[in-house]
């Protein structure tokens, strides 16, 4: 102990690679399918159809009530129980992060589709544009334009989530270093490492959205 | 054209239109008016079922609003309707702002609702902001934009709920110019607005509200020379010694 060996990295760079781009895959796919099931969730919880409301609400609650640890867990036993084989570690945690996000991305939504005036809505419909249409070509653009900043935010959230992917052993960008780090016993250089690209990753991305976000207020 | 038979509405307990019962003729234009909070903008948000209410008829055009057989969307879509704040749809330019539903609900093609938007422009006289969006126009521009929007769906009425109650001052009179104009062209017209001068003009009929209760409904020379009740009076004195 005491000489550190940061050439392990370097080393290891095709391997640890291949880990981040699996972490990336999951964050973005994860996202977008959260969005988009989030998006359905949140037009089901401010519907007037009651059942509908219900169902939707009682998604949000049931999945912002637990913690995404229990989710991953429940998800890598129970897909292969329901799909009678064995799918790899990726579709399960796959499917686990976009039902989980998509409760959050779900209110994030509504609290979008909620700040667009009412009026405007009442103009669409006015025009003689459907419910559906009124949502898709007038309230919805107008609602995620309002929303890009915080859901870029929960996207951040999620990308340092996807590291819980460790209760199942997924080759992540986190489970790639800790092989390595305890393969060649450079936990400390490898821990080091993997915290410096998670904070500059984050950080980076935060700004950005910090600086779209002053672009968008001007 | 339109038709009002015993409408009631409520809010929870609060019953916001009482009895209301009227009619406005084809090329018609009438002029609703009264204190705020007498249900004037509720009376002709009913039109369009963009308020539902709870008791009576509303038929336009013979059709009946409340009745389910009714295609609602295609009742709406010719029924154009101006907002007091204008509610152009600020992500679409202006042009966009009055293709949109032609093309979704009319099923125009694109190159066919953008010449009907250019002409309703020229009408309006801002053909030369086409491309721009809504926020970079005044509110007077917006409201015309408002109006020519309406008019795209080729309605058979159009209803006007406080045009120009939104407006600076020195803009009041574009709007109120442009709506004269579609008055003089022969547009049936329902009008909720507090500019007296605008329904002495063009107005055939004023309808007085108060209370949820449609107090007059008089030819308008009748209104304002004689108004029937003691409460259009003391209106009529607070809004027109200024």
């Amino acid at each position: 102990m005491g000489d550190f060996d940061f050439a392990v990295i370097i080393d290891n760079m095709p391997f640890l690679l291949k880990g981040m781009q699996t972490t990336l895959l999951l964050t973005a796919l994860a996202m977008v399918g959260g969005i988009v099931l989030g998006t359905l969730l949140a037009l089901a919880r401010i519907s007037s159809v009651k059942p509908l409301s219900f169902v939707a609400a009682s998604y949000i609650n049931f999945f912002r009530s637990l913690p995404l640890i229990l989710v991953i867990f429940w998800f890598y036993f129970l897909v292969p129980l329901v799909l009678g084989r064995p799918v790899g570690g990726f579709y399960s945690v796959l499917v686990a992060f976009t039902l989980f996000e998509a409760a959050y991305y779900a209110e994030i939504i509504r609290a979008g589709i909620t700040s667009v005036r009412a009026g405007q809505f009442q103009a669409a419909r006015a025009l003689g544009l459907s419910y559906g249409q009124s949502m898709r070509f007038v309230v919805l653009p107008q609602a995620f334009r309002a929303m890009i900043p915080v859901l870029l935010t929960q996207g951040i959230i999620l990308f340092q989530d996807t590291s819980l992917v460790y209760v199942v052993g997924l080759k992540d960008f986190l489970v790639s270093a800790e092989l390595i780090a305890n393969r060649d016993q450079r936990l400390i250089e490898m821990f080091t490492f993997v915290a410096i690209v998670y904070l500059i990753i984050s950080y980076s991305a935060s700004q950005g959205v910090r600086m779209l976000q002053r672009r968008m207020q001007r | 054209m339109i038709t009002f038979e015993n409408v009631n509405k409520y809010y929870g307990d609060f019953q916001v239109l009482k009895d209301c019962s009227t009619h406005v003729n084809a090329k018609e234009v009438v002029v609703v008016c009264g204190p705020s909070g007498s249900g004037k903008s509720t009376l002709i948000k009913c039109v369009n079922g963009l308020e539902p209410f709870q008791s009576g008829k509303i038929t336009v055009n013979n059709v009946s609003l409340g009745d389910k057989n009714t295609d609602q969307n295609k009742l709406r879509a010719r029924i154009g309707m101006v907002f007091q704040n204008f509610e152009l749809f600020p992500h679409l330019s202006v042009v966009q702002n009055i293709c949109l539903a032609q093309e979704k609900v009319l099923n125009r093609s694109p190159s066919e609702s953008v010449e009907r938007a250019h002409a309703l422009l020229e009408r309006v006289g801002l053909l030369n902001q086409a491309e721009k969006f809504p926020s970079q126009l005044s509110g007077g521009q917006q409201q015309r934009v408002a109006i020519a929007r309406g008019l795209a769906m080729d309605p058979v009425v159009m209803l006007f709920d406080e045009p120009t109650s939104a407006l600076d001052p020195e803009m009041i009179n574009e709007v109120l110019d442009v709506m004269v104009q579609l008055a003089n062209d022969g547009m049936t017209m329902m009008v909720v607005t507090h500019e007296m001068g605008f329904a002495k003009r063009v107005a055939d009929r004023v309808i007085f509200m108060d209370e949820g209760h449609i107090v007059e409904d008089e030819k308008t020379d009748v209104f304002f020379s004689n108004p029937g009740s003691d409460r259009a009076k003391d209106f009529l004195s607070k809004i027109l010694n200024h």
